[in-house]
């Protein structure tokens, strides 16, 4: 396939993931607008106007950054894995493999598919947060690359999760007991300040720690950690990901007999 | 000239420890109505499944159009259109669009796939159902579907894993009258099937493959001139209580009432009409009772069945 061709291919797996998540977006676009509403209006408002200031800026300024951030990683990381899943599910992927798309612009489709959802509701749940407090833009740039790469990193999580899973109970039991925890552990509602020092350790060994404050560096300008060495992380973990997802594909695993 | 398919030595051992293919060798010249034939479990889809390369082989050496699998996969699969088995197609997406995305796959822009999409749908009888759910249509429309979507990219080679099964007789006159037609503009066709008359109408040249293994692999007309017994029914005018006796050959009453007459190779029908006409018996029409493809296939199956194991039923 020539470059032309392998684009072709490429934005066709883009454009279907775009259509199936707008398709079904009671599902997939207006849950996480609701549930981020309440944590505004729950966490933010009624109970953050008792916390008083954290980092230095009112509660509801210090979690809008975070509770975007968590948003992107849960809606990347799901869009990809229930969709690559299905497909599996109901043999449809063959339709891919049969074809002479390589495998790296496989991963790139659904990636970027990935990404497209997690930061559509991440530009929905700002817009809604603007309802509630007033964002100050610190530096764009480390927004946009922390939030673009922290997306890229999840759905390439959601790619590989829907890989080696072989029922729909594998498909729930990493966002359930693996992300969920990671993010709430990860510093969207606290500074790990607040922590005695041996949790502070241990929260550094929290990936999402570094993804959560490298985007509130953006917006506030303030972090719990370097975040020169948060996009180290990420891109970090998007290359070993990214590795051991190819490296699957090539294996054909819990795709090819 | 090129094979449009060059199997040798093709081996394949699941994880499980089952070995479905024991080395296989097998060449479909380019142009060919090709039928590969074989009990359930005998191995046929595995063999299809590594040339459409939705199956690892374990051993052995596979090309398409002289592409070797191996080293030049996308230009093997490029020449390759393949309905598999079992619906494998998006059910909630709409019929033009799952042609359409599948041409996306081979690298053909929107345009150009809507009009190879509306060509294919149109031939088989889809176009009105293009902006149908999948989910929607019936068996037959979905088999057929299918084979639109298979053919978008305009393969050389299109490989069926029984494509007619749980399809009308009607419906499955039309799909062999369409891949007849696909075949005489150059077409080759790989095809899978359970119904031996099917095999037998369509296909010039027919492997078996039986635990692993070709057991044979050779033209129609000659397998089918090794056939060296049929059984014909004729139906008489007036209902006979016995069977007549006809010298040389043997002749019972079926259940029905229907006269059965076997015919050895060499043997004349004539006779068995001359000797009918002696004894006063007027036959009003005439057919075989059982497939000649059938018959033999059966044979050559049990044949090659391992001690213990006679018939080729429950080996799914």
């Amino acid at each position: 396939m020539n470059a032309q061709a392998l684009f072709t291919a490429y934005t066709t797996i883009v454009l279907r993931e775009i259509r199936r998540f707008t398709r079904i977006w009671p599902q997939t676009l207006l849950p996480p607008a609701v549930t981020m509403t309440l944590y505004f209006i729950i966490f933010g408002n009624l109970i953050g106007s008792r916390i008083g200031e954290m980092g230095g800026f009112d509660y509801m300024s210090f979690i809008v950054p975070g509770l975007i951030m968590m948003a992107v990683i849960t809606n990347s990381y799901a869009n990809v894995v229930s969709s690559f899943f299905s497909m599996k599910f109901q043999r449809s992927v063959e339709e891919l493999l049969v074809s002479p798309v390589p495998n790296w612009v496989i991963l790139a489709g659904y990636v970027t598919g990935g990404m497209a959802r997690g930061l559509g509701i991440g530009v929905i749940v700002t817009l809604l947060s603007l309802a509630f407090t007033q964002l100050k833009i610190h530096s764009l740039p480390m927004v946009v690359v922390t939030v673009f790469l922290t997306s890229a990193l999840f759905s390439v999580g959601g790619f590989i999760n829907a890989l080696l899973a072989t029922k729909f109970d594998d498909v729930s039991i990493v966002p359930t007991f693996v992300l969920t925890p990671l993010t709430y552990l990860g510093g969207v509602f606290y500074s790990i300040d607040l922590l005695p020092d041996f949790w502070q350790g241990v929260s550094m060994a929290n990936p999402i720690l570094y993804m959560v404050n490298g985007f509130r560096f953006g917006i506030l300008g303030v972090s719990d950690v370097n975040p020169f060495v948060s996009l180290g992380m990420i891109l970090a973990f998007i290359a070993v990901l990214t590795f051991i997802a190819l490296r699957l594909l090539a294996r054909g695993k819990g795709i090819r007999h | 000239m090129t094979n449009a398919l060059d199997i040798e030595g093709l081996t394949k051992t699941y994880g499980s420890g089952f070995e479905a293919l024991k080395g296989i060798d097998l060449k479909v010249a380019q142009g060919d109505f090709f039928a590969l034939l074989g009990p359930n479990g005998a191995g046929k889809s595995t063999t299809l499944g590594i040339v459409c390369s939705l199956v690892t082989k374990s051993a052995g050496k596979v090309s398409v159009f002289g592409y070797d699998i191996d080293t030049h996969l996308s230009d093997a699969k490029l020449h390759l259109g393949v309905v598999p088995q079992e619906f494998n197609f998006n059910q909630f997406e709409k019929v033009f669009d799952i042609v359409t995305i599948q041409a996306g796959y081979y690298g053909i822009p929107l345009k150009k796939a809507a009009v190879s999409a509306e060509k294919y749908l149109k031939k088989l009888g889809l176009w009105d159902k293009r902006n149908t759910p999948a989910r929607m249509l019936s068996g037959g429309m979905k088999r057929r579907l299918m084979i639109a979507r298979a053919l978008v990219h305009e393969p050389k080679l299109l490989i069926l894993d029984e494509p007619t099964a749980g399809v009308d007789i009607e419906l499955r006159r039309s799909m062999w009258s369409f891949l007849e037609d696909m075949n005489r503009q150059g077409t080759t066709i790989i095809l899978t099937t359970h119904y031996l008359e099917e095999a037998e109408a369509l296909c010039r040249n027919i492997a078996i493959i039986d635990h692993g293994r070709i057991v044979r692999n050779t033209s129609k007309r000659e397998l089918l001139q090794q056939l060296s017994l049929e059984t014909f029914l004729l139906d008489t005018e007036l209902a006979l209580d016995t069977a007549p006796d006809l010298e040389g050959f043997s002749c019972r009453l079926d259940d029905e009432g229907v006269l059965e007459v076997d015919v050895h190779k060499g043997q004349a029908l004539n006779d068995v009409f001359m000797q009918l006409e002696q004894q006063r018996v007027k036959v009003v029409s005439m057919r075989t009772k059982a497939n000649r493809l059938e018959e033999l296939f059966i044979r050559m199956v049990e044949h090659n069945a391992p001690k213990g194991e006679t018939k080729t039923e429950g080996r799914a």
